[in-house]
């Protein structure tokens, strides 16, 4: 098939420089004893318990599926025991725990022959096999519906969130699972793949049956969302679905082997990570070994699956997120007393604001702790969100049209292009400190529950 | 001692206050639990602080100039020290400015406490404007009672700060301007005649007049105006331009005016846009009307129009105020335009309201959501027009 490049240049955005970047080297995790299904991971999923503990499961046993799509199914990434389905209140489904054994074995799948399988065979294996959840929908943001037929589907190849991973240090070596499970997806529905300009990777330059478009900018440029707006802008009634690269290389595995293999590479970065790099790992294996002897002691940390712009928090002792690219670990920052914020110069601060000096210095690696550093406000400042919201939408107005639930104007202000991501930056820069991602989480849910 | 602040505590009904003394001397240090795990380091109290700070040169140089006139209308200005003039100016000057916090303050945080909110720190930018705004010899208890007015009815019962449509140092103006004309207008209230704290004791010169220069053309019947100083001496325009003529404590030197713009613009706070409109507006107009040339006001010459009043005052700190102007880009171009159009409208047209600029941005407070939504339906129209087009593709 063809691929043409063209250079889309992104004029909005925001790179956050922080300290703790991942060093290009990559080392393996031991084996986890304990391997979790964690339903938290999944947006909006209400889950129907498959397994029950005790039972025997393969690498690709189903332990839940959905309630409400009952052909979307979540399988273990081990072989082993079913040990626990922990519950919690009103009895909601919260993760389930697999005790890993050393036989490793695999529930087989039929393989298919893509150059001759249907877009239905393809979706059907990928159900079966515990893959689906990878891949996405937009509007919405939640896991795709099977019975659905995208317009196309979209993957950003590059990441330019803060300390975000290299996708192409984490595909050496797997390029050919990368093509195929675009071969694969290329049945159901037209695949654009985003690609940076200064990419080096000629799997990712010369991706074939897929269509590439090149660009350059500050982040959110490697947002799917802005690259979905800048090529083919989502209008009411249409769906895209999205994947994230990584998790194609682990569909291109299936396709390949006919086995599941979750394990993937996750990078370690942050500031007070003492020695940051990638890591293979089991997915869903407990992440306390990464950190052992590998944060510095003394102080808070905030410890985040993902990055620090969308991550959600967890603990040494959390079990790994089923879409984990990157965990960052910084200062929590409770411990710092400022005084006179407001008047300071506050030299080691970052702000896009030139009522600091931030911005004498592009080029500076700042260490960020959690801090709000301010009271919320009502919305005050205006054309602050906008500066770094690279899409042809009014940011502020929309987030006002889903605060007062205005339905009819939220459509018209084009929600069905967004999801929560694309705000990070916007909640990052606000002045008024709005918690502006959980306001458009939440009107999305609400759109989505009225629209279905 | 934070806890015995916290609710259930002995003090539990001064938390807000505590809290805003808290956050006075310390920048909050509560971690994010939504959302991005890293925020900014600007916030409310960093951007007011600026404003404060451009309002400094127009307060520093508003004390300097009501001495300077004081001085200037009892005969003695040559054989005072400017550390005369300027105490003079800061003596009479300074109550306002404390009147003003203390009752507008007072009010917000009583509100916020009986709200159970954090004290916002809108008002103490409104609270040194509002000064700025005023003739020197307007008494403290009337601006007191519009203070309070202005921050209960224009600002806190539409929720408060962010929230107001109207700029409130301008209803404290609009409400004293309109209840008590006889303090806020006229010959008698821009120069500070009498003494101030038993210093500067005087007589008026013969010849003293304390109308200012829009005053003046109120009173031309016909032809070009000649606008003079208080004792008689001609304006040149770089007299406009320094600021050492009577007027309202802040507005009248373009100037230290500038130099708190230049501040806003570098810090990014006030809109360029705004400002760059608003003088480009009120040039045309005052050019149409130059063209025109039928009465007096209309003769002003276009620059002069820019310099005199609260003009440069009103486009540089008030109508660049987010909260109540255009927020879409492109609507601040047409705010900006109406509002320097309508400020020089008001001026020449009307001989009641030598002011215009007040009015005008109250008017264009009021239109600012419509011209708002203009431009979002343009973008809501392009959106709809993109789906019909891709419909009618398939």
């Amino acid at each position: 098939m063809c691929s043409m490049a063209n250079l889309i240049r992104i004029g909005k955005g925001l790179d956050i420089k922080l300290k703790g970047k991942a060093i290009e080297t990559l080392s393996q995790v031991g084996h986890s004893d304990l391997c979790a299904l964690t339903v938290s991971d999944f947006h909006g999923l209400t889950p129907k318990v498959i397994a029950r503990p005790g039972d025997k499961v393969k690498a690709g046993s189903v332990l839940l599926c959905d309630k409400n799509r009952q052909e979307v199914k979540f399988v273990s990434p081990v072989s082993g025991t079913v040990v626990a389905v922990n519950r919690g209140d009103k009895r909601k489904v919260l993760d389930v725990l697999v005790k890993a054994d050393s036989a490793n074995e695999f529930e087989s799948f039929a393989k298919i022959d893509l150059s001759k399988a249907s877009g239905e065979e393809v979706k059907t294996l990928l159900l079966n096999a515990g893959m689906w959840p990878f891949i996405k929908q937009r509007p919405y943001d939640l896991i795709a519906n099977p019975q659905e037929a995208p317009k196309a589907i979209f993957i950003s190849t590059f990441d330019t969130a803060p300390l975000a991973a290299d996708f192409e240090f984490v595909l050496k070596g797997q390029e050919a699972d990368f093509q195929t499970a675009l071969n694969a997806l290329a049945h159901i529905a037209p695949v654009h793949l985003g690609v940076h300009e200064n990419a080096q990777s000629s799997a990712l330059k010369n991706a074939s049956n897929v269509t590439i478009h090149t660009f350059a900018g500050k982040h959110p440029t490697g947002n799917v969302g802005v690259q979905i707006h800048h090529v083919s802008p989502i209008n009411k009634g249409e769906i895209v679905w999205v994947v994230n690269p990584q998790d194609l290389i682990i569909m291109g595995r299936l396709f390949n082997k006919g086995v599941t293999d979750f394990s993937r590479i996750v990078a370690l970065t942050g500031s007070e990570v003492v020695k940051t790099g990638y890591v293979k790992i089991q997915a869903g294996s407990l992440i306390t070994p990464l950190f052992k002897s590998n944060v510095t002691k003394g102080k808070a940390l905030r410890y985040i699956s993902g990055n620090v712009l969308t991550g959600t928090q967890v603990t040494p002792e959390s079990y790994l997120n089923f879409y984990a690219n990157q965990l960052t670990v910084i200062p929590e920052g409770t411990e710092k007393h400022e005084m006179f914020g407001w008047i300071m110069p506050r030299l080691n601060q970052f702000s896009i604001n030139h009522s600091y000096f931030s911005w004498l210095l592009p080029k500076k690696e700042y260490v960020l702790d959690a801090r709000i550093k301010g009271g919320q406000r009502a919305l005050i400042m205006s054309n602050e969100l906008d500066k770094v919201f690279p899409f042809d939408i009014f940011p502020e107005i929309l987030l006002k049209a889903i605060i007062t639930n205005n339905i009819d104007q939220m459509e018209a202000l084009g929600i069905y292009e967004v999801a929560p991501e694309d705000f990070a930056l916007c909640e990052f820069v606000d002045t008024s400190k709005t918690e502006i991602q959980k306001i458009v989480r939440e009107g999305l849910d609400m759109l989505f529950k009225e629209m279905n | 001692m934070k806890p015995s602040f916290e609710p259930g505590g002995k003090l539990s009904a001064f938390q807000s206050v505590f809290d805003g003394f808290e956050t006075f001397l310390f920048v909050p240090n509560t971690t994010s639990k939504t959302g991005t795990h890293i925020h900014d380091s600007i916030d409310s109290k960093r951007v007011m602080s600026m404003v404060v700070l451009a309002l400094i040169p127009a307060l520093l140089f508003g004390m300097y100039n009501v001495g300077y006139q004081h001085y200037l209308a009892i005969g003695t200005l040559p054989s005072v020290s400017f550390g005369e003039i300027f105490g003079f100016g800061f003596l009479a000057v300074l109550p306002k400015v404390i009147v003003s916090y203390l009752v507008g303050l007072g009010i917000e945080f009583v509100v916020a406490q009986w709200k159970h909110e954090e004290i916002q720190e809108g008002y103490l930018v409104s609270g040194m404007l509002i000064p700025l705004i005023l003739p020197v010899e307007c008494p403290l208890w009337i601006m007191s009672i519009a203070i309070a007015f202005a921050v209960i009815f224009a600002k806190e019962v539409f929720g408060g700060t962010g929230r107001n449509i109207f700029n409130v140092a301008l209803i404290t103006r609009a409400f004293l301007f309109f209840a008590y004309p006889s303090q806020m207008s006229g010959d008698g209230v821009w120069v500070k005649t009498g003494s101030v704290f038993g210093i500067g004791e005087g007589q008026l010169v013969d010849g003293f007049s304390g109308a200012t220069p829009l005053g003046q053309l109120m009173t031309t019947s016909s032809g070009t105006a000649h606008l003079t100083g208080i004792t008689g001496n001609a304006l040149s325009t770089s007299d406009m331009l320094i600021g050492l003529i009577p007027g309202s404590i802040g507005e009248t030197s373009v100037i230290a005016i500038a130099l708190g713009a230049i501040l806003l613009l570098a810090t990014g706070i006030a809109s360029w846009k705004i400002m760059a409109s608003v003088f480009v507006g009120g040039s045309l107009t005052a050019l149409m009307f130059n063209a025109i040339g039928t009465s007096p006001s209309m003769l002003l010459p276009w620059y002069e129009h820019m310099l005199l009043g609260g003009f440069a005052f009103g486009a540089v700190f008030m109508a660049t105020d987010p909260v109540t102007s255009a927020r879409t880009e492109n609507g601040k171009y047409i705010f900006g335009l109406l509002l320097g159009f309508m400020a020089v409208v008001i001026r020449v047209l009307n001989p009641g309201y030598p002011e215009g600029m007040m009015l005008a941005i109250l008017l264009l407070n009021l239109f600012a959501p419509l011209i708002d939504y203009v431009v979002v339906q343009k973008n809501i129209t392009r959106r709809l027009n993109r789906a019909k087009v891709t419909n009618d593709k398939k």
